[in-house]
């Protein structure tokens, strides 16, 4: 008889990993702007995101009490100063995904941090999005981040968008050990205290990486946003393996020697989806016959409407996450907490690797809120994010298939990606080998004068961007031995992306099987929300 | 690194003038009202006549328009420019222009002006700019008065992209990683050029080709 503890595992497994059998439901998969509805082969593996955690039912006691028992500082308002200079930096609109229901956390955390900075007579005081090389927020979305109080008693002297480019605004502290670059937003530098509100949607997130990467410029970036440091990175949602936390974490020492740096980071839950889109965060095994009857509504609503049309009508959900922790205090011990609740809320067990692995794309990356997804922002979920959200093992066996579901479209936003369209149109024809991209064509792109023009006085990403993207995918690049972007409507998108295309994604496992033999064991991993597989072998 | 340039288009790019504000800023200091008036009334007269010549032909266009400086000395017209850029071009210049200037320098960049306007009025606004050299068309004098002629080539359109080239073959420069700012489609010769064009505060034809072609946008209103 098998004991309590044992069933329990077991029952846990089951409830996330299904095997698809006869008379399995077909399974809703994401499919860009758009869904498929697969019947998947039998055996396939379904790996389904754990159900949303329990929010704390007081978001604002939550806060509070975390700012005034902090992990490794003194409590918050016993930091404070009258006359003292604060920075706040802020998580920029890369997360969460998509954006969350209104207030957003970080406007409840100001909140509470404002008024207390104000009774302890601190007024010289500044909000800074820590955007890093992302593009500049909108006023509307900065507005919708923080509340209109708070911006309009804010904005635009006190609180703007981090400029990684202007010369004035930048300030290089020593070197780390290894000599790489550490400069950050002088303001932040010539704070008597700097204050980081963050929100930790993936495990790659928050710590070191917080205030190194997001006050940063380009210089200090290239340490960790480059090739070699992602091949070096087993997979960089699991800190403890990854080359490139390595180096934020020595960055952030260099950082935390120099800087008095107050962290509050916040974990959400799954909850992506609520009332109408309910139904996206259940398993198909659960769904009821008005689930089916909002899917099938759904899906004929998207099949009438041109693709800008359901881009928009996507963008304009948000997101009913809740907070499942807050945690403040110094760096480290802060973030180890935050992470904990990370893991419990995505962290999947599963036994073995696959030989083939389908990943749906959905319509929205960390780097199109509000935009296109893009070809290169698909390689980036695919190969990069999806890919890379495991801890032990990569889910699919080296040399192995991944199967993206997106159609691929050849669409970029001018506004926010140049510079990708170029890197796109004009490098990926010459080489896909990240090395060379990096060696031969990053600097030319990081300093293009429109570039950064349209960084610092638009809404563009920095020149540099596209090859992050690149480079972010490099570890599953040179892990799989072939990806088929299933339904991509033209064959240049795939193929400048060194992929496969079919038609369907029973064409593609068709392909798949055809790679990797008959009996080769399949996975499908149902996102989103965000499933972290802890893969055993 | 290799040298590289960037080149500017002047008016509609950097400032929101064009040729006829800055020779009206002229006529209207012609020195007595008698001039004043000829010349302002000469020029209300001839809109018509320009603006034909405009969408027909902006080489035919600069060659009559230059005209209407005939017999103004060359001296007067040194010391004018220099007031022009306090009274009119300062004030034109876009907000951001400045700062993508700079950002072409900080790139490594040779900074060049490159305009269908005559020299002596560009210069004063080069100097301003922080630019390193100024391609302008030139007028010729005689005994010290203009003639109302325009040293060939005239600086416009596709002369642009061939003085463009010539200008990087002198001073070595490499035109494939050079820059060429613009604001308007008859300017598409000078864009396409170089190996990194790009339309800023386009018209609608360029807008249009930028976008066709990937060529970044930018506006610095």
């Amino acid at each position: 008889m098998r004991q309590l503890k044992t069933l329990k595992r077991l029952y846990d497994e089951e409830r996330h990993v299904v095997i698809t059998e006869k008379g399995s439901p077909p399974r809703v998969l994401f499919f860009g702007e758009d869904f498929l509805l697969e019947d998947l082969p039998l055996d396939t593996r379904v790996i389904f995101p754990r159900p949303p955690l329990q929010g704390v039912p007081n978001v604002k006691a939550a806060i509070r009490w975390a700012i005034n028992h902090p992990e490794g500082m003194e409590p918050l308002h016993a930091l404070l100063r009258p006359g003292m200079k604060v920075t706040i930096a802020i998580d920029d609109i890369s997360l969460p995904l998509p954006p969350m229901a209104l207030p957003d956390v970080r406007q409840t955390i100001l909140e509470i941090v404002l008024e207390l900075l104000a009774d302890s007579g601190v007024d010289d005081v500044h909000l800074i999005i820590a955007n890093a090389l992302h593009r500049r927020m909108t006023e509307a979305e900065m507005k919708r981040m923080v509340g209109s109080k708070i911006f309009d008693a804010y904005y635009p002297e006190r609180y703007y968008n981090h400029d990684a480019e202007d010369p004035e605004g930048m300030v290089e502290l020593e070197r780390t050990s290894l000599g790489e670059v550490v400069a950050l937003n002088r303001r932040a530098v010539e704070s008597d205290l700097l204050i980081y509100v963050n929100i930790n949607l993936v495990p790659m997130d928050g710590g070191h990486k917080s205030v190194g990467t997001g006050l940063a410029n380009y210089e200090s970036l290239r340490a960790h946003h480059n090739p070699k440091t992602i091949r070096d990175s087993e997979s960089y949602m699991e800190p403890s393996r990854s080359a490139l936390h390595k180096s934020t974490e020595r960055i952030g020492r260099v950082i935390d020697k120099n800087l008095k740096v107050f962290h509050i980071e916040t974990a959400l839950n799954n909850r992506m989806f609520d009332g109408p889109t309910g139904f996206l965060g259940k398993r198909e095994e659960d769904y009821t016959e008005f689930d089916r009857l909002k899917f099938q509504g759904l899906k004929y609503t998207l099949s009438k409407l041109p693709r800008a049309a359901k881009r928009k009508l996507f963008m304009q959900i948000p997101a009913p996450y809740q907070v499942t922790g807050v945690n403040a205090g110094a760096t480290e011990p802060c973030h180890e907490k935050t992470l904990e609740l990370c893991w419990k809320q995505y962290s999947v067990p599963v036994e073995g690797q696959s030989d083939i692995v389908i990943f749906p794309v959905p319509y929205i990356s960390p780097y199109n809120v509000n935009s296109i997804l893009n070809p290169l922002l698909v390689q980036v979920m695919g190969l990069g994010y999806l890919y890379n959200l495991n801890r032990g093992v990569p889910l699919v066996k080296r040399g192995g298939v991944i199967i993206l579901c997106h159609p691929a479209y050849d669409e970029f936003d001018p506004e926010h990606h140049p510079s990708y369209i170029e890197f796109f149109n004009r490098l990926l024809p010459e080489t896909r080998d990240a090395m060379k991209l990096e060696h031969m064509y990053e600097r030319e792109f990081a300093e293009n004068p429109s570039y950064v023009h349209l960084y610092r006085k638009g809404h563009a990403y920095h020149g540099a961007h596209p090859f992050y993207m690149w480079y972010w995918g490099e570890n599953g690049r040179q892990h799989v031995g072939k990806v088929i972007c299933a339904g991509a409507e033209n064959n240049h998108v795939p193929e400048l992306l060194g992929w496969e295309r079919a038609d369907t994604l029973g064409e593609a496992i068709d392909l798949a099987r055809g790679f990797m033999g008959r009996s080769a064991s399949i996975t499908c991993v149902k996102t989103a929300p965000i499933v972290q597989c802890d893969v055993r072998i | 690194m290799s040298a590289k340039a960037a080149f500017y288009d002047v008016d509609g790019t950097l400032v929101r003038t064009n040729i006829v504000h800055t020779y009206a800023y002229y006529a209207m200091n012609r020195g007595s009202l008698t001039g004043i008036a000829a010349r302002t009334l000469a020029t209300l007269a001839q809109i018509p006549v320009y603006a034909g010549l405009d969408l027909i032909n902006r080489k035919v266009f600069n060659e009559y328009f230059y005209r209407a400086y005939e017999g103004l000395s060359e001296d007067r017209l040194v010391t004018l420019g220099e007031e022009m850029l306090q009274d009119v071009l300062k004030p034109a210049i876009f907000p951001k222009a400045q700062d993508l200037i700079d950002e072409a320098r900080r790139a490594g960049c040779r900074i060049v002006l490159i305009t269908g306007a005559l020299d002596f009025t560009v210069l004063p606004l080069a100097r301003h700019l922080r630019a390193d050299d100024v391609i302008a068309n030139k007028m010729q004098f005689v005994g010290g008065i203009a003639t109302g002629k325009v040293i060939p080539p005239i600086i416009e359109g596709a002369n642009k992209a061939h003085a463009i080239r010539e200008y990087c073959v002198k001073h070595q420069l490499q035109l494939d990683q050079s820059f060429a700012y613009s604001d308007s489609f008859s300017d598409y010769a000078m864009l396409a050029m170089v190996g990194r064009p790009t339309a800023v505060n386009p018209d609608v034809r360029l807008r249009s080709v930028a976008r066709a072609y990937h060529w970044p946008v930018l506006d610095l209103r």
